[in-house]
């Protein structure tokens, strides 16, 4: 019964190789890191550039689970990450304040901009995100909110609040909320001609663009603010405090910061380092 | 090895078989001790398989009892069976009887041995490598028959070994059931066939309706039937 | 990954991050399969061959199971292995044992129903040689295991494929980490994500062709053992 022993020594090898995949990681998992930061850094190619080099420097590896601010928030809240990074500064606040996370550190901003069709067909062209916003409403003309609890959903709805509109209440079939990341709310805009909100990063580094176009930006409400806190190591003492403030210490060192601003796609820089600017 | 109780006689003391409304088995009794082999005949219908079930163990009477050895309810020690259409294990010809063989806790190193021999004595000498389930027919009872000796039984029970084979394989499988006899297992098996029936038997049970209607040595049964319904079957009329 | 690069240049060049998700998709995919079959092969036999109330209601829970929606997997897997959950200290949330557990729980089903079946059907060919033989339950099991391998194949390969193919649950309890859990169907979603439309196709396309060749090497393993062992 050869057969038999070939199938006993197979199952022994294919055990042995579930054992390997489920334990072998574990060692490289050492020197690591878990952040959990948004979409609009990773999408827009952000962390590509400078996780090598604080790679580099440290030895530290990052791994970065981007959702939406609000769920990356969560991830920092069950202690499911060492570090989070991300942009609602009222939310991170909160964090901090509820006893989640043990300093907000502000890193840099990006800004907004309003997204639509070339032809503009709401005619809202400019500077004044809150007029456009208020005339793409009184018009019914299509837009496509995230509607994830993201920090561009934050953003959004704060804009539609200064514009005295309650999206709640005033929504129709022309506002379409998709629950879905930077990406998808650009695919869908870009599939149905539509307005959305979206970060300048993602948008720059978005290639599926069809008719779309920046349609306004450069409105100071537009900025968006990006802060970076260690979950805190009190409430989840998992988290790996020494390796997650190196990061944060990085990040808003001047070393950091010049990388940031270093990034570029096409000649444009993405991101404005502002560690220093108190108060950001 | 083995232990030293024995699966004989073979005996069914009134038993019966009741499923639902219907009568399989009706009051049997039966003594199935060493020597030449006994031959169930009947029309089709009459309970030959199931007698031949629960011989084996394989089924329980609804009344009555089946002893092996003295013994009630032992499984299947040193009896074997093959059934009329027996299932080939998804293997190679030899591999099929080294698994009766491994079942029936025959040392692995008497293997080959083992399985060279029953393969020439049921002639098919030279398929150790054919998958079991490509052979035809015949040649699958054969095997089966192999398969079943593996065990070393001292009772071996055939449900219709024959049947739907031509002359030649019905041959080779007759004769081997004279060699096995002759060996000194107990052979006990069913057929349709009168002829195939005085060939082989020493003993004749004759079954209607679940219900033994005549038994006794091939030769009285054959020259003297005692009823009206052995006489009937033997002249080959329809027993209904 | 090059963006500006097509999928097929990626492939033909051998790009090392691609190879690396490959792989990690293989690896992940295949351990889930194996676990998965440890669990749901048994499983199914055992349902195959035993009697019990209640035996039918199983099956039909069972066969229901094959449709597990992924990403509810997901999520039970993420709560239980969140640091907050009680697997929490196994500290295996975005890794990819976490994967492989995830996969594992959506494959058992499939494997442990198809083999059911294949058991089962077996079974009523076997069951009375195997009792005429005198063949303990385990014994049974084992033989019936054995000589359905071909067929069980076909259920091993069922659920590769659902593991292969799957997004939902991988990308709640991987996270989706470039260079870590970044799976084909992770990676998929994260250049869909980024409009680049070309590249997520050529990804679809290159992991369409690589679940084609697991299974043709598996179907070529299958017709030649057939030959020798019918």
């Amino acid at each position: 019964m050869k057969n038999r022993m070939n199938t006993r020594r197979s199952l022994i090898a294919l055990a042995a190789l579930a054992t390997f995949t489920l334990t072998s990681p574990v060692s490289a998992q050492d020197k690591s890191i878990v952040v959990s930061s948004t979409t609009s850094t990773q999408d827009s190619g952000l962390f590509g550039h400078i996780l090598p080099l604080f790679k580099a420097k440290t030895g530290i590896d990052v791994k970065v689970v981007s959702q939406g601010t609000g769920q990356a928030l969560d991830t920092g809240r069950r202690g499911d990450a060492d570090v989070v990074f991300v942009h609602a500064k009222p939310q991170e606040e909160k964090f901090v304040a509820d006893g989640f996370g043990v300093k907000r550190f502000p890193v840099m901003y990006n800004d907004f901009v309003l997204i639509g069709p070339k032809n503009d067909p709401a005619g809202v062209k400019g500077r004044d995100i809150v007029a456009a916003l208020k005339t793409i409403k009184e018009k019914s003309a299509p837009f496509i909110s995230r509607g994830d609890r993201s920090g561009t959903h934050a953003a959004e709805l704060n804009l539609w609040k200064i514009a005295a509109v309650d999206i709640a209440k005033d929504k129709g079939a022309w506002y379409k909320e998709i629950g879905q990341g930077m990406g998808a709310a650009l695919n869908t805009a870009s599939a149905s001609n539509a307005y959305v909100l979206a970060d300048r990063g993602t948008w720059l580094s978005f290639k599926n663009r069809g008719d779309l176009a920046i349609i306004v930006e450069g409105d100071n409400r537009l900025f968006n603010q990006y802060g970076v806190i260690l979950v805190n190591p009190a409430k989840h003492p998992t988290v790996k405090k020494d390796f997650g403030q190196a990061f944060i210490d990085w990040l808003v060192s001047a070393e950091g910061q010049k990388a940031i601003t270093d990034y570029k796609i096409g000649g444009q820089q993405l991101f404005f380092a502002n560690a220093t600017v108190p108060g950001a | 090895m083995r232990a030293p109780l024995t699966d004989l006689p073979v005996a069914f003391e009134d038993v019966s078989l009741r499923i639902r409304d219907f009568t399989i088995l009706d009051r049997v009794s039966l003594h199935l001790a060493p020597g030449a082999p006994t031959v169930l005949i009947g029309p089709n219908g009459s309970g030959k398989t199931t007698l031949l079930r629960v011989a084996m163990g394989l089924i329980e009477p609804t009344a009555g009892r089946v002893t092996w050895g003295g013994r009630e309810h032992i499984p299947p020690q040193r009896r074997a069976i093959v059934f009329q259409r027996p299932a080939m294990l998804r293997r190679s010809t030899a591999a099929n009887i080294e698994y009766a063989l491994a079942q029936a806790g025959a040392m692995r190193s008497d293997w080959p041995a083992h399985v060279a021999e029953l393969l020439g004595l049921v002639g098919l000498a030279g398929f150790e490598a054919r998958p079991a389930r490509r052979l035809s027919g015949g040649e699958q009872q054969r095997l089966a028959l192999a398969r079943a000796l593996a065990r070393d039984p001292e009772i071996l029970f055939l449900d219709e070994p024959t049947a739907s084979l031509d002359p030649a394989a019905t041959k080779a499988i007759e004769d081997v059931i004279r060699t096995v006899a002759a060996r000194g297992i107990k052979v006990v098996m069913s057929t349709h066939d009168l002829g195939e029936a005085r060939r082989l038997a020493g003993e004749i049970v004759l079954l209607h309706r679940g219900h033994v209607v005549e038994s006794g040595t091939a030769a009285d049964f054959f020259a003297g039937p005692k009823t009206d319904a052995a006489r009937r079957f033997i002249a080959g009329e329809l027993l209904i | 990954m090059p963006s500006d690069l097509t999928a097929v240049q990626l492939v033909l060049s051998a790009d090392p991050e691609l190879m690396g998700i490959v792989s990690l998709s293989l690896t992940v995919s295949l351990a889930a399969v194996a676990c998965a079959a440890l669990i749901g092969i048994p499983l199914g036999a055992l349902i195959a061959l035993t009697r019990f109330p209640g035996r039918e209601a199983c099956i039909v829970v069972l066969n229901a199971l094959m449709g597990l929606p992924p990403v509810v997997v997901g999520l039970a897997v993420y709560l239980l292995l969140s640091r907050s959950g009680p697997l929490g200290s196994w500290g295996l949330l975005f890794t990819p044992q976490a994967m492989v557990i995830a996969q594992a729980i959506l494959v058992t089903p499939i494997i442990a129903a198809l083999a059911r079946q294949t058991i089962e059907d077996l079974w009523v060919e076997y069951r009375e040689e195997l009792a005429a033989m005198n063949v303990g339950p385990l014994g049974r099991i084992a033989t019936l295991i054995w000589d359905g391998r071909f067929s069980l194949t076909t259920a091993l390969l069922a659920g590769f494929g659902r593991a292969a193919a799957e997004v939902g649950a991988v990308i709640i309890v991987g996270g989706n980490i470039d260079g870590f859990t970044r799976t084909m169907t992770t990676a998929i979603a994260l250049e869909t994500s980024k409009g680049d439309l070309p590249l997520a196709i050529g990804l679809g396309i290159v992991l369409i062709a690589i679940v084609i060749v697991v299974n043709a090497l598996a179907w070529g393993a299958r017709r030649a053992g057939e030959r020798f062992s019918g």
